[in-house]
């Protein structure tokens, strides 16, 4: 398990300095810390986060934006037709419901295309473990600041504490 | 009173706020009237440019940021009505350009004739919401807006009237952003 607290201190040592996003269950430890210690803002769609993000990172932030992988499917034309084309980068932290098809069946198609789905379009993505955070956080940053596109970590059950 | 009209009156009274303008005919329009570093043409994302601009708001809380939106656009994405109250950034002005219709794909009618988007910008409670239809009402509703407290949102009911002969904006996806962020001075 990665602890949520280690892991903000982490984003805060990155530069990242402004969160927001729709819940998940396995993110819902992550979003509590972050409602605690650094002001998060509640999206009502994983679409307006997306501009919502594009937005402050235009005006001077370092955008994180928290999803489940079903908001990607909300979220699609919003990477493909803003961010990808304008160059605005963000770091989406999407938690992976329907990993390995063992999962409430409204996860099961989105949990086996989604990476698929990043990798057709153009996102760079991983999956983010325990022992390779750190390596990943350097390589986000690298993607922010020289690529400038949105790069996504891709979180399975049970990485963070989940509070529900 | 027309869409570029909008512009034609409210583009003189543009200083160092960011202005981000909805896709299709408002950014051609806006681009045609007044080309400003400042203008973020959104060609993309519809429905996005209230987001978009809530961040910028957000983000940089000392700069006015105004939205140049369509009803369409708004009708898309009216949850982020919800979000820019709720968020309330003093500093925003929210203006949508209410035709009654999706003109840049051939004017389709929307839903606005009978939805009143100011009542509902209003009721999720951005602190100010007028109303105009006559273009000599635009600046003084304008400027009351400048000066109350926001997020203010100033509905302007148009005639659909786009001129085919407005250019498209000329400027790459790139340059408009570098452009917009220097004008930021990001
Ligand atoms: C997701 C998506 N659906 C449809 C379109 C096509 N489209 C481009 S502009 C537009 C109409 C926008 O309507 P409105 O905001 O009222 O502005 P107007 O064209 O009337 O100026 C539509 C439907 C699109 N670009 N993206
Ligand atoms: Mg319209």
């Amino acid at each position: 398990m990665l602890s949520s607290k280690t892991f903000i201190e982490k984003l805060h040592g990155h530069g990242f300095d402004f969160f927001t996003g729709v819940p998940c269950s396995l993110l819902s430890g992550l979003i509590s810390s972050l409602e605690e210690s650094s002001g998060y803002l509640p999206s009502v769609r994983e679409d307006a986060a997306v501009g919502l993000c594009a937005g402050a990172f235009m005006a001077g932030k370092q955008p994180v934006l928290l999803m489940q992988n079903s908001g990607l499917g909300y979220s699609l034309n919003a990477f493909t037709s803003l961010n990808l084309i304008y160059g605005l980068p963000v770091l989406v932290i999407m938690s992976w419901r329907g990993c390995g098809g063992n999962d409430a069946p409204e996860h099961i198609i989105m949990g086996a295309v989604n990476e698929k789905l990043l990798a057709t379009a153009g996102m760079d993505h991983d999956v983010l473990t325990r022992d390779n955070v750190d390596a990943l956080l350097v390589q986000a940053v690298d993607q922010i600041k020289n690529k400038k596109l949105p790069y996504t970590l891709l979180v399975k059950k049970g990485l963070f504490d989940e509070r529900h | 009173m027309k869409g570029i009209e909008v512009f034609q009156e409210l583009a003189p009274l543009l200083a160092d706020e960011a202005v981000v303008l909805a896709n299709g005919f408002i950014s051609r329009e806006c681009f045609q009237v007044l080309d400003r570093p400042g203008n973020f043409y959104m060609i993309g994302s519809m429905g996005l440019a209230s987001s978009i601009g809530l961040g910028v708001a957000l983000a940089q809380p000392e700069r006015r940021t105004l939205i140049f939106d369509g009803d369409g656009n708004v009708l898309m994405a009216m949850g982020t009505l919800a979000m820019i109250a709720a968020c309330a950034p003093k500093n925003l002005i929210h203006i949508v350009i209410d035709n009654e219709v999706y003109e840049s794909t051939g004017s389709q009618r929307t839903i606005s004739n009978v939805v009143p988007l100011e009542s509902v910008a209003l009721s999720c409670g951005y602190r100010q919401a007028l109303r105009v239809t006559q273009r000599d009402a635009l600046k003084s509703a304008y400027e009351s807006l400048c000066q109350a407290e926001g997020p203010g949102f100033l509905l302007v009911k148009v005639e659909p009237g786009f001129d085919p002969a407005t250019g498209r904006v000329t400027h790459t996806p790139e340059e408009i952003r570098n452009r917009f962020m220097n004008s930021l001075k990001v």
